[in-house]
């Protein structure tokens, strides 16, 4: 893992400062709200429905056992006892008080954290793949980037007061974890044909009103190149992007009413005249970096584990939790395992103070001690011993943490939603827990098999539902709550955004609907297929039969 | 309006104009901005009237305009204001950095509006060395503000040696393999 170095320490301890400065100048009444508001936001502070919320950065979702300890700590000390993990791999915080939240970034600064950018129109925390360093088909380590970046971007001079957030995601694998098309900046990684890595650059992703999947202006980057490259992206952007209407300010705007070869050629001037500039790291920082991500030391076992085998033939619900949760690792005799934080009808990505503690403990037992947080809100061990796997399943079955669903219907991705946001319009949690309910029987879920399901409770769709096989959004009409159904969507790298399937269902039909989208993929389906190919096989028509039946169907189509 | 120029609080002897007849009334005043408008309307007559009588001529950028459009005329002025119309409005960084690193501008780079206490340090390492602000109370705070990083991440147009560099001087080309993060690592 990355350590804070001297210079890192002094960094945010500076900053640390600096917010306590504003936050007293606040208090005393010398800055008005609107002053503060750019300053907090830097900070990661929110104004939310009933309270400040604070947004603290995981970068690219990798914690120690000792930062998910002082995670627990301050859910326990400075709020009420849980925090919720974001799909850009953050926590949030919902009810700190003013007043403690210099104290709790000082704790934070303790454990080499801070809340610096979650927020504002500036570059946020980077995410990377969840499974960074230990997933058996990548070709190199996308978190050595995604540091460089994040030091990089930190307090960028020319890039704080951007049109627009700005948000960039890595992956060092073919098989994408981290939705890097959904990005403004997403860097997929390649390598060239002498072998050297490189990225392929895809600018002008997002969701939000507007879904776009981003498009690929650069084929193949050298990394040596990565912070030129990106700085040439932001230029452009930042003094062509609209500042005129909020909602048409993204990058992916820009990109698609310049098209993508002319935004690329714009990229391309600006980055011949800074390539051989200063910004790139020369090569021995960018090792000095890299060297803190060398694998940890792995005992030399054998891949095949008998006593693992001899578990799944004898337990049912552990062989289905291994099924689910459970990946290949590419250290022989190690695997990746999922923590979920999707107990069936409970609230998507929440964790208890308890459950954090207990699972920092787990990480020092069944591993190195570190954690990850993936996009899906889920946690992750990264380094479990396959002989270790029983024992860490029971451990986590106490927990409320073992349930046997990532992958699955019930691995719900949800926003705060009304709960708590003050820009939704309708509740996501209640309706993950309704559908969550449905779908409790193990062996009906393993039989539905991988499938995704997203809930947003606005437009801004925070929970990603357009990327979803099955997405769902909260909207309000007249005072009611109700849900739109959109089908198709897909995540992985061949990312796609869903179409509306028909007229939206209230909060009372909705899971209904859901259970009844399933039943037709279940009927469809031929030998293997997953939801997503039999409905890019079968197209909409047969879900909007089902759904509203064959008159309504005809219009709806 | 109070003005911040290399760190202290200075008299502003800048005229402003939008209009090329005032100009030619406020010229034997002193120094005068324009704005892009009157300058490409009236470059000659204005290059020629300094060349007659003498004067310093600035100019004024609006946000959308980029740096490009004068790249050839830069030796001319004396002063380059860049205005931050809201705080939020972040294009002013890039001009500054455009007119400072790319085309070598040299003389006085001068921010005016929104100008907030905690976006001065951003201002400075974007390469600008005046600042226009409301009152000389907001002028005061602003100069608080200066001093509360030591080094940061990238480089920039301040004169501070960036992190990067520094671990680069601490740790000499071969400081990968420290203690706390020994391990190969190979391309």
């Amino acid at each position: 893992m990355y350590r804070y170095d001297e210079f890192d320490h002094a960094f945010v301890a500076e900053r640390v400062e600096q917010f306590r400065g504003q936050v007293a100048r606040r208090i005393a009444g010398e800055l008005t709200e609107d002053a503060f508001k750019p300053l907090r936001l830097m900070n990661g502070l929110y104004l939310q429905l009933h309270a400040y919320m604070l947004r603290v950065a995981i970068p690219y979702g990798t914690l120690s056992a000792r930062q998910m300890r002082k995670l627990a700590y301050i859910a326990r000390t400075h709020d009420r006892g849980y925090g919720h993990f974001t799909t850009r791999q953050n926590i949030q915080f919902n009810w700190p008080k003013l007043d403690d939240v210099p104290t709790i970034l000082d704790e934070l600064a303790d454990v080499e954290m801070h809340a610096i950018q979650t927020s504002g129109n500036c570059i946020r925390n980077t995410t990377a793949d969840p499974l960074a360093g230990v997933a058996a088909d990548e070709i190199d380590d996308p978190r050595v980037y995604a540091e460089i970046i994040r030091q990089w971007s930190t307090l960028h001079p020319e890039f704080s007061f951007l049109p627009r957030k700005f948000k960039i995601a890595v992956t060092g694998s073919p098989n994408d974890r981290a939705v890097t098309r959904g990005h403004d900046i997403g860097l997929r990684m390649h390598r060239d044909l002498q072998g050297r890595p490189g990225f392929e650059v895809m600018v002008g992703g997002g969701q939000g009103r507007t879904p776009i999947m981003a498009k690929t202006i650069r084929n193949f980057l050298p990394v040596d190149h990565l912070l030129s490259y990106l700085e040439a992206v932001l230029r452009v952007y930042n003094q062509l992007g609209r500042r005129d209407n909020i909602y048409k300010a993204r990058i992916k705007i820009l990109v698609q009413s310049e098209g993508a070869e002319k935004f690329a050629e714009l990229v391309e001037a600006e980055w011949l005249q800074i390539r051989d500039n200063a910004v790139d790291l020369p090569m021995e920082e960018r090792d000095r970096i890299a060297a803190y991500f060398a694998p940890p030391r792995y005992d030399d076992l054998p891949d095949v584990c008998p006593a693992l085998d001899l578990a799944i033939a004898a337990d049912r619900r552990f062989a289905a939790w291994v099924e689910s949760n459970v990946v290949a690792h590419k250290q022989p005799g190690y695997a990746i395992a999922t923590i979920s934080l999707k107990p069936h009808g409970g609230i998507p990505g929440d964790a208890s103070a308890d459950q954090m503690d207990a699972v920092a403990t787990l990480s020092e037992k069944f591993g190195f001690g570190e954690l990850r947080v993936s996009y899906k809100q889920n946690l992750i061990l990264p380094d479990v011993a396959k002989a270790d796997l029983l024992a860490l399943w029971r451990a986590l079955d106490g927990l409320d943490l073992g349930t046997a669903n990532a992958g699955r219907i019930s691995d719900i991705i949800a926003c705060p939603g009304l709960d708590y946001c003050n820009l939704a319009n309708a509740r996501s949690i209640p309706i993950a827990q309704r559908i969550s309910e449905r779908f409790t029987d193990l062996q009906r879920e393993r039989d539905i098999g991988d499938i995704s399901l997203n809930i947003s409770g606005c437009i801004n769709a925070c929970a990603h539902h357009h990327v979803a096989n099955i997405g769902i959004l909260g909207v309000n009409k007249n005072g009611t709550e109700f849900y739109q159904v959109t089908l198709g969507g897909v995540a992985t790298e061949d990312a796609a955004v869903g179409a509306i399937i028909g007229p939206a269902f209230d909060e009372w039909q909705i899971a209904d609907a859901v259970e009844d989208i399933v039943d037709v993929y279940l009927h469809q389906r031929q030998t293997d297929e997953t939801f997503i190919e039999t409905y890019q096989r079968i197209g909409p028509q047969p879900f909007k039969e089902t759904l509203y039946g064959t008159d309504q169907a005809r219009q709806a189509g | 309006m109070a003005l911040i120029k290399h760190g202290k609080l200075a008299d502003n002897i800048w005229h402003d104009t939008d209009e090329f007849a005032e100009l030619q009334a406020l010229a034997p005043l002193g120094p005068v901005i324009v704005d892009l408008d009157i300058w490409r309307q009236h470059r000659d007559e204005i290059l020629a009237q300094i060349a007659r009588i003498g004067g310093r001529i600035g100019l004024r950028l609006t946000p959308g305009q980029t740096p490009d459009l004068v790249a050839a005329d830069l030796d001319h002025f004396e002063l380059i204001e860049l205005q931050f119309a809201k705080f939020t409005d972040g294009r002013a960084y890039s001009q500054a950095r455009l007119l400072r690193g790319r085309h070598g501008f040299k003389s006085e780079l001068r921010a005016s509006g929104d100008i907030l206490r905690d976006q001065l340090t951003f201002m400075l390492r974007c390469g600008f060395d005046s600042f226009l602000v409301a009152t000389d109370h907001q002028a005061e705070a602003i100069l608080e503000a200066v001093e509360e990083f030591a080094h940061w991440y990238q480089p920039a147009l301040d004169q501070g040696a960036t992190i990067p560099a520094l671990r680069r001087r601490i740790h000499g080309a071969a400081g990968a393999s420290t203690a706390d993060c020994a391990a190969a690592w190979a391309y």
